[in-house]
């Protein structure tokens, strides 16, 4: 018997039962579906926010208030002194840039009839070019309105649809922030979504205005600073220095720093980190429908074998080896899910797919990535599913002895 | 003519039944020449069945040799045995026992595919058919052919390898008396015209008296031949 006699009686033999196949099928298919649909959903995730963290900017550092690895009293807030401290080039040469950030949530923007809420961020000047912001159109906060507390505001292209349900002209226009009027000045550019929100859905407007009139900060007081090392492989020097440019400013050389200094790299490998657990654990979850799948498979080619008992001893008698019987049975169950695991693949990219464009519809737009190695590795695992689970089966089909098979009844 | 196709020689077989030992065979001869044809005729338990079985090359003796076509198969292993039947055996069974799903032809060619024939086995199949007078019939499958048909086909398959022997056990046993005779009447001729050697194990005295050798078994010997 040739491979390819075997595979076309086991198309016959699987196509004379055609319900009791397509059941066995199924569990492949949802096995295999399930894993597809779990690994393409957790990569597009990751592809996702790294993206996000990539795109915030380059060589960035983050100066947050406070330090989780420790217990502390007295937390000194960060403040603009500090950035200015950290902005000088004799105390941190590997820091190129700084800039200050306070931020509001969940405030009022309206214009006409129409209002939104977004998420507001007190800036400066250096704040633009650390971050990779660009105005489409207008131009960018300037030192004169810092120092001036201009009512200016610079709005995200989602702002911007629903105040105006446009994106072009509209520097000049007036909006109101929590009532009271900004002048648009620009426009960003569009940036795009990502699973945090979209990065297109703020205003920003000079530091102190917004400390002075909207999110009322104490004197000097900063949420944030961001600081862009001077290149990638200055990111740990710049750490170093700000560390301890904060410790001798905060007096806390004795005992646990209350400022944490993270890296985009830091932020970038506890993401990954957390979402490739995410990943294993569902990815794990899916597998175990796939060992469902299989051990469905073995109780169907039993079935199968105890049916055809007579059909075995009939084809010993007409000379089947042991290998003959054995090659026929693990077709049969090879086939059962391989062509279950073709089918889960599709259903599996299907669902990735449904579910990408839901998260797409509700604004947190991601990219399922099925991928050629989850395909391949599908694929290969489902058939040695079949072959494992089959070989109990055909061993028992193919150990029959001749004589007896032909008396079974 | 007097060349023998079967020879057996002081055949036992022992079979374990729990602690029972149960003595199929006793130490059975026989000798089956070239072209003949015989009947093997006996009552239940007389060890007829243990006899077919080992003269088919589906069962081992215990002891004892057994020539088939002039080679030693009494110890060979399992898939040498397989091969020997499909080379030197052709099966005739009572129920037919063909493969419900395929057709006529694929039926017959089985035999071939597991000797690994791929060349021209459509058409030896064809021509098995057309020698059973089953022309017509080819691209049937099983459930569409009367008892009589399918038995013929199963007569095709059996010939198809163009075997030392065939074994036909109780080939007329589910089929009414006047299909029987026609299938018997088949064997009998291809017997005559194509010399193939016939086993036919029966319980029916109108098919046994018709071969050329009556024997009969009874515990496990032969107790006569006529």
């Amino acid at each position: 018997m040739t491979i390819l006699q075997a595979f076309i009686e086991a198309l016959e033999s699987l196509n004379s039962n055609k319900l009791r196949s397509g059941l066995t099928i199924l569990g492949i298919v949802i096995g295999v579906a399930a894993v597809i649909a779990m690994l393409a959903i957790g990569q597009g995730a990751q592809n996702s926010i790294t993206g996000t963290i990539s795109g915030i900017g380059t060589n960035l550092l983050f100066i947050f208030s406070g330090n989780d690895q420790a217990e502390l009293r007295n937390v000194r807030p960060l403040t603009l002194q500090d950035a200015a401290a950290i902005a000088d080039p004799f105390q941190a040469p590997a820091v190129d840039a700084v800039a200050p950030f306070i931020q509001g949530s969940n405030i009022e923007v309206a214009s006409g009839g129409e209002q939104t809420r977004t998420s507001l961020g007190g800036v400066t000047p250096e704040y633009f070019g650390v971050r990779n912001y660009n105005v489409a159109e207008g131009e960018l906060i300037s030192e004169e309105h810092v120092l001036g507390r201009a009512s200016v505001a610079i709005i995200g292209v989602d702002v911007a649809e629903k105040l105006f349900s446009r994106t072009e002209g509209l520097v000049g226009e007036i909006i109101r922030i929590e009532g009271q009027p900004f002048r648009v000045i620009g426009v960003l550019e569009k940036k795009g979504g990502s699973s945090f929100g979209s990065q297109d859905d703020i205003v920003l407007i000079p530091m102190t205005t917004a400390r002075t009139r909207i999110i009322r900060r104490s004197a000097d007081r900063v949420d944030i600073i961001l600081v862009q090392a001077a290149s990638a492989e200055s990111v740990p020097q710049a750490t170093e220095e700000i560390s301890s440019i904060l410790r001798s400013r905060h007096r806390t050389d004795i005992g646990a720093d209350d400022f944490s200094v993270l890296s985009q790299q830091d932020f970038l490998q506890t993401v990954q980190t957390i979402l490739g657990v995410f990943t294993i654990f569902l990815g794990g979850i899916a597998a175990i429908s796939l060992l469902v799948g299989g051990i469905g498979i073995m109780n169907i080619m039993l079935v199968s074998v105890s049916e055809r008992t007579r059909e075995i001893g009939l084809r010993k008698a007409l000379g089947a080896r042991k290998r003959d019987i054995l090659t026929q049975f693990l077709t049969e169950s090879s086939l059962l899910s391989l062509i279950g695991g073709v089918i889960g693949i599709i259903l599996g990219w299907l669902i990735a797919y449904v579910v990408g464009q839901v998260a797409t519809a509700t604004g947190n737009a991601f990219t399922p990535a099925v991928g050629l190695d989850g395909i391949l590795l599908a694929t290969i695992t489902s058939t040695i599913i079949g072959l494992f689970f089959g070989i109990y089966p055909a061993n028992r089909a193919a150990s029959l002895e001749p004589v007896e098979a032909l008396r079974y009844e | 003519m007097s060349e023998p196709v079967v020879l057996a020689q002081n055949l036992t077989k022992m079979y374990k039944m729990g602690d029972v030992e149960v003595h199929a065979l006793r130490g059975l001869s026989l000798q089956i020449n070239k072209g003949e044809v015989v009947a093997i005729v006996g009552p239940s338990g007389s060890g007829k069945s243990t006899l077919m079985n080992i003269l088919g090359c589906l069962d081992h003796p215990t002891s004892g040799s057994y020539l088939l076509d002039g080679e030693e198969v009494s110890s060979l292993r399992d898939d040498q045995l397989a091969n020997i039947r499909n080379r030197k055996v052709g099966f005739i069974f009572q129920s037919f026992n063909l493969l419900g799903r395929q057709t006529a032809l694929s039926n017959v060619e089985l035999p071939l595919r597991y000797a690994g024939t791929s060349a021209g086995r459509k058409e030896k199949a064809r021509e098995a058919l057309i020698a059973v007078g089953l022309e017509s019939r080819i691209n049937h499958k099983p459930t569409e052919l009367s008892g009589g048909q399918q038995q013929r086909v199963a007569i095709a398959r059996a010939l198809v390898n163009n075997p030392a022997i065939i074994m036909a056990d109780e080939p007329t046993g589910n089929l009414d008396s006047k299909v029987g005779q026609e299938i018997i009447d088949l064997l009998l001729n291809l017997n005559k015209e194509r010399g193939t050697t016939l086993i036919i194990v029966t319980h029916d005295p109108r098919v046994a008296d018709q071969a050329q050798r009556i024997i009969r078994v009874r515990d496990g010997v032969v107790e006569e031949q006529e």
